[in-house]
């Protein structure tokens, strides 16, 4: 979901710009109050994986691919902050190496892709997790729904930017509904992903998964907020 | 719920599924457009794509410059993306940690609460 430049006008990626920076800016403030050493090595390899996943595209609906965004994933593992910063810098390599993901589009790309999944879908996530069992069989089912969730909000929220200032004239209904169709696919594979990743993760290390905090008891490192979640 | 393998173990077993990934599956990836450039084609905004400013760079469309084998060159890019990603963003954490740290421990111009 990588906008190139030129699809989106200037006006609108420079006010997209301003809206990630401000994002991002926030999500460095909140990530210094978090990250414990655990966490930094965590939130490296998570930014990592999610590099090394995008760039497996999976054949969806008649000649369209699509690949994981990892918003929800990283959310879920780090925190939406750290998470929101892992995606960031993956798209920021992305679009410095290997020219995936257009520079004055970086804007439109980080809300969409880091932003709006990390916070959106995070939001999802915790909704889900309200009516979901409390074990790790409810995180992962979670997070797995979440993550695909999160893929058709970042579809909507880059039609949005179409209908703000988007170029070739084509009507927002037509966009609206090309992008959600084939992001409800590509959402598919996203939390497929997403679900065996947390369920990996918490099968090794259940005291490293964010999103799964609260079913961490009597851990000698169990951060004393969440101790009383037991009733 | 206890941890059931070291952190440096895990850590070290993550980077070694990101790297296997990106150089022995990443060169099967499909090469059908993804979601949003299939709906430029087909809905016809595609022409509007610029040119990347970056097209020139060696690795510009995960490939590496002067390597002729498709494969090795799609995973070279990827050995060198998941590095550099990990690089970036083990670095940037670690100064945003000690920028918290500083912040918990009172100083002046933050408002960590």
């Amino acid at each position: 979901m990588h906008v190139p430049d030129g699809f989106i006008d200037a006006g609108t990626s420079v006010g997209a710009g301003a809206m990630a920076a401000g994002g991002v800016g926030v999500s460095l403030r909140r990530a210094g109050q978090v990250l414990d050493e655990k966490r930094v090595a965590l939130a490296g390899l998570t930014a990592a994986f999610i590099f090394a996943v995008q760039m497996l595209n999976f054949p969806v609906a008649s000649g369209t691919s699509g690949h994981l965004l990892g918003g929800v994933l990283a959310a879920v593992l780090v925190g939406p902050y750290v998470g929101a910063l892992c995606v960031t810098v993956v798209l920021v390599v992305q679009a410095m190496l290997f020219a995936d993901g257009g520079l004055s589009a970086l804007g439109l790309n980080v809300l969409n892709m880091a932003l709006v999944t990390a916070f959106g879908g995070y939001g999802l996530f915790l909704l889900l997790r309200r009516v979901l069992p409390k074990t790790h069989g409810g995180v992962v089912v979670a997070s797995g729904i979440a993550g695909g969730l999160g893929v058709v909000l970042a579809s909507i929220a880059f039609t949005i930017e179409y209908a703000i200032g988007g170029t070739g004239g084509v009507s927002v209904s037509t966009v609206a509904g090309a992008m959600v169709g084939v992001h409800v696919l590509i959402g598919i594979g996203e939390g497929v992903i997403t679900a065996l990743t947390v369920s990996a993760v918490l099968a090794a290390r259940p005291d490293l998964v964010w999103g799964a905090r609260d079913l961490v008891s009597a851990a000698p490192d169990a951060e004393p907020v969440l101790v009383g979640e037991a009733a | 719920m206890k941890a059931r393998v070291g952190l440096g173990v895990f850590i070290g077993i993550g980077l070694l599924v990101a790297f296997s990934l990106a150089f022995f599956v990443s060169p099967q990836a499909s090469s059908k457009p993804d979601g949003l450039n299939k709906v430029a084609i087909d809905k016809g905004f595609s022409d509007e794509e610029k040119a990347h400013s970056l097209d020139g760079v060696p690795t510009a469309g995960y490939g590496v410059e002067g390597v002729d084998n498709d494969r090795l060159s799609t995973g070279l890019a990827g050995l060198i993306g998941v590095t550099v990603t990990f690089a970036l963003a083990g670095g940037l954490f670690l100064v945003v940690r000690r920028a918290g740290r500083v912040g918990r421990h009172g100083a002046p111009n933050t408002s960590a609460t």
